[in-house]
């Protein structure tokens, strides 16, 4: 046996290039270069979901190796943010904001409206890939509390016998 | 620590100790022992249970022992109700989202959550708080998670990266949702887990344990139909006596023996036998690769975990990995073979058990490579010392009564020939250093061709994690390297990868001290944490002295090793050694790194 019969490390590099692309491949190059390139792990991150709208296992583990941080640690930072997604991304992002004013003024039964509606829970997608279903700290709007924002629209006081009416004029044709 | 003195009181009484000592140190120096939970000796101080809190005068809050240094003229107290009751309060907040089911939990007894609870006074549950319901990871082959036990305490992550370099383990989510896991929630055996099970020495709960055998031990040992042989660790000697209450450093060979034939187990071999076959291979070998020119250094394989950082972490460095199999799959392939033969059996009458100091020997039983043409692993069963401590218990068998028993009924104390004679070089592969002294023994007679050469080399031992020296045998001066904990031993292999160093051989340990501190020995007494040196050196010591008093101190004069080539192997090295006694490790994913 020689040492290139039993190193893997070319076929590593070259899956885990394969699994970015290469102009992150590039960015995580250019940390490299920097003294604690580990401290780059979330800027990574970022270009990351910003290309593939999540962080999908193959993606941390090809950073983990192309950074040179362990795979567990990628994984530990990528669940511990609320703002990485670790599933694909539906086409309305749903955000149910529960801070302390929308709490207070029925969000939870907003937002048991729109599981129930859904089908799904909190951080997880509908399975035709229309709704991602969030929840959020505080989105800082909280004068018109309960407030839900579905992709870049904040819909204010929403009550829950609105939510089967606001899901379906989403996706309702637009008209002509 | 600088050597300059720094005066305090704890509870009244003037201290005086090195700059940088913690508070915690400097009570002991005055016999008080502050309760700790999240702290352990080996690793880095991360101060999170707050368990360990005291007062300081003038500092308006309690602070954490474990982690503050003392300072000139400071007066700390330890012991006042508001400190007790706020210990209590921070363990009774931990007790309320754990499960309550202590009498049926493997760490009943010997649990540090459960000893600090009784300690701190808590003697009711005043709360039901919420629970964790996560699956239990029992998948794994050789180390499985209970994550609903895991008090987030962060031992094994601290393990796991700072003394092995592996960095298996990380806390994911947040809040009370936080759980310890390899990434992505991964198995065990899918993670980058190199199966030494040092988690499951430190951690203070049963949230990390071994995947139990002995059911599977008991099934066979009431099977008629079968010939149950059990061999045991060089390093089981040494601790076993500690699971009966005896301080660490007794060793109970004989009584180890007859108790495995109470227990019902037909033979009884030594691994220390194996030991030496592997001395005798192994020394071939790297007298093979030194007239050959390489590839040098030679790596030691007998620590499966230590094999499977290498094909996770240097896959480029596997050629260098002796191709000798390890003490314990040597025995199991000879008892299933030679052993057999010798004593008209057929191979799969018999049921094959080893007890290990070692977590990743159940690991290493089962993987494709020792497995017969059948698919059947040579070892059939691996228990820990920790297994076999409570199976001694179970059956009612306490070692220190053996005493009083009349012993005559069974054989004797001693090991069954051919594959229970063994040597004293073999007997100190427990420990760290081991292995070198005992190649060195057999390679010293060939090189100087003196059969009366060298037989001590005091510069390996010791329990330092990391130690390089030169020895001169003959004409040749070898360069060894001694590395035990994967962290050190990546140290070492990063001087060869960067050519930074010339080794003839490293002597590679998964487990911090080697097998005397190998992640299936018994977790130590209350007053003792695990990887103390003062521990390791104890259980050392043992094997030292049991190895100065052998009839024989070089594994090639072992005549059951000589016999055993004379009729059956050939010569060191022969096509018939290798077909048995070698093997080839290979890449592993996923890769690791560190």
């Amino acid at each position: 046996m020689n040492p290139a019969t039993t190193d893997n490390w070319a076929q590593v590099e070259a899956a885990a290039q394969a699994a970015l692309t290469p102009e992150i491949v590039s960015f995580i190059a250019a940390c490299r270069a920097k003294p604690h390139p580990e401290s780059h792990l979330i800027a990574v991150l970022h270009r990351v979901q910003e290309h593939f709208g999540y962080l999908g296992q193959a993606q941390m583990d090809a950073v983990a190796q192309l950074l040179r941080v362990p795979a567990a640690r990628v994984s530990g930072v990528a669940t511990f943010y609320h703002y990485f997604r670790l599933q694909p991304r539906g086409r309305f992002m749903i955000n149910v904001c529960m801070g302390t004013a929308c709490y207070v003024k029925g969000a939870d039964r907003v937002a048991a409206r729109f599981r129930e509606e859904l089908g799904i829970d909190f951080g997880q997608t509908t399975t035709d890939g229309q709704f991602s279903l969030h929840d959020a700290a505080c989105l800082g709007t909280c004068g018109l509390a309960p407030v839900v924002m579905i992709n870049d629209k904040v819909y204010p006081r929403v009550t829950p016998d609105q939510v089967p009416g606001l899901l379906e004029s989403l996706t309702a044709p637009a008209p002509a | 620590m600088s050597s300059e003195l720094v005066r305090l009181t704890i509870d009244g009484n003037a201290v005086q100790v090195p700059t940088g000592t913690t508070i915690a140190k400097a009570a002991e120096r005055v016999g008080i022992r502050i309760p700790t939970l999240c702290y352990h000796p080996y690793l880095s101080v991360p101060g999170a249970c707050r368990v360990c809190i005291v007062d300081v005068r003038d500092i308006g809050h309690h602070m954490a022992a474990c982690s503050t240094e003392v300072w000139e003229g400071m007066e700390v107290v330890t012991n006042t109700p508001v400190l007790r009751q706020a210990r209590r309060d921070i363990v009774e907040l931990i007790l309320d989202n754990h499960p309550r089911d202590c009498q049926t939990c493997e760490r009943d007894g010997n649990c540090e959550l459960q000893n600090l609870a009784y300690a701190l006074g808590v003697r009711e549950r005043l709360f039901e708080g919420q629970r964790k319901d996560y699956p239990c990871d029992t998948r794994g082959v050789a180390v499985v998670r209970e994550p609903n036990k895991c008090i987030l305490c962060g031992r094994c992550i601290r393990m796991c990266a700072e003394v092995q370099n592996v960095h298996n383990l990380s806390q994911h989510g947040r809040g009370f949702r936080t759980v310890v896991t390899p990434a992505h929630g991964a198995g065990m055996d899918e993670s980058v887990c190199i199966q030494c099970g040092q988690c499951v020495a430190v951690c203070p709960t049963a949230a990390l344990l071994e995947q139990s055998h002995t059911e599977r031990v008991w099934k066979a040992l009431a099977d008629p139909d079968l010939h149950v042989v059990v061999q045991t660790a060089p390093a089981i000697r040494a601790t076993l006596a500690e699971g009966f209450g005896a301080p660490p450093g007794r060793a109970t060979t004989g009584r180890m023996v007859a108790a495995l034939r109470l227990l019902g187990f037909d033979v009884v071999f030594d691994t220390v036998f194996g030991a030496d076959l592997t001395i005798v291979e192994e020394a071939h070998e790297l007298l093979t690769r030194l007239k050959a020119g390489g590839p040098l250094p030679m790596l030691t394989s007998c620590s499966p975990a230590w094999i499977n950082y290498l094909e996770k972490f240097y896959p480029q460095l596997i050629p260098h990995a002796s191709t000798c199999r390890s003490p314990m799959t040597m025995t199991s392939v000879l008892t299933r073979t030679y052993y057999a033969e010798q004593r008209g059996l057929r191979p799969e009458q018999i049921y094959m058990v080893a007890v290990m100091p070692c977590v990743a020997k159940k690991y290493e039983a089962a993987r494709p490579e020792h497995r017969d043409a059948q698919g059947r692993p040579y070892t059939d069963a691996v228990l820990t010392t920790r297994e076999l401590i409570w199976m001694l218990k179970a059956a009612g068998i306490d070692l220190w009564a053996l005493d009083n028993v009349d012993l005559s009924a069974y054989p004797n104390e001693h090991f069954d020939a051919p594959l229970g004679i063994a040597t004293g070089a073999g007997t100190i592969f427990g420990a760290t250093g081991g292995v070198t002294e005992a190649t060195l023994r057999t390679a010293a007679v060939q090189l100087t061709g003196d059969p009366q050469a060298r037989v001590e080399f005091r510069e390996t031992r010791g329990v330092p994690g990391l130690r390089e020296f030169d020895v001169t045998l003959g004409d040749r001066t070898l360069h060894v390297g001694i590395a035990n904990g994967t962290g050190n031993a990546s140290e070492l292999l990063e001087l060869v990868v960067r050519g930074e160093r010339t080794f003839h051989v490293l002597e590679m340990m998964a487990c911090p001290g080697g097998c005397v501190g190998g992640a299936g020995q018994p977790y130590p007494p209350r007053a003792l944490r695990s990887h103390l040196d003062s521990l390791l050196q104890l259980r050392a010591e043992t094997l030292y002295e049991l190895d100065g008093q052998s009839e024989h101190r070089r594994s090639h004069e072992n005549p059951a090793v000589r016999t055993l080539y004379r009729e059956y192997l050939g010569q060191p090295g022969s096509p018939k050694a290798h077909e048995l006694l070698h093997t080839h490790y290979r890449a592993q994913l996923p890769r690791g790194i560190a």
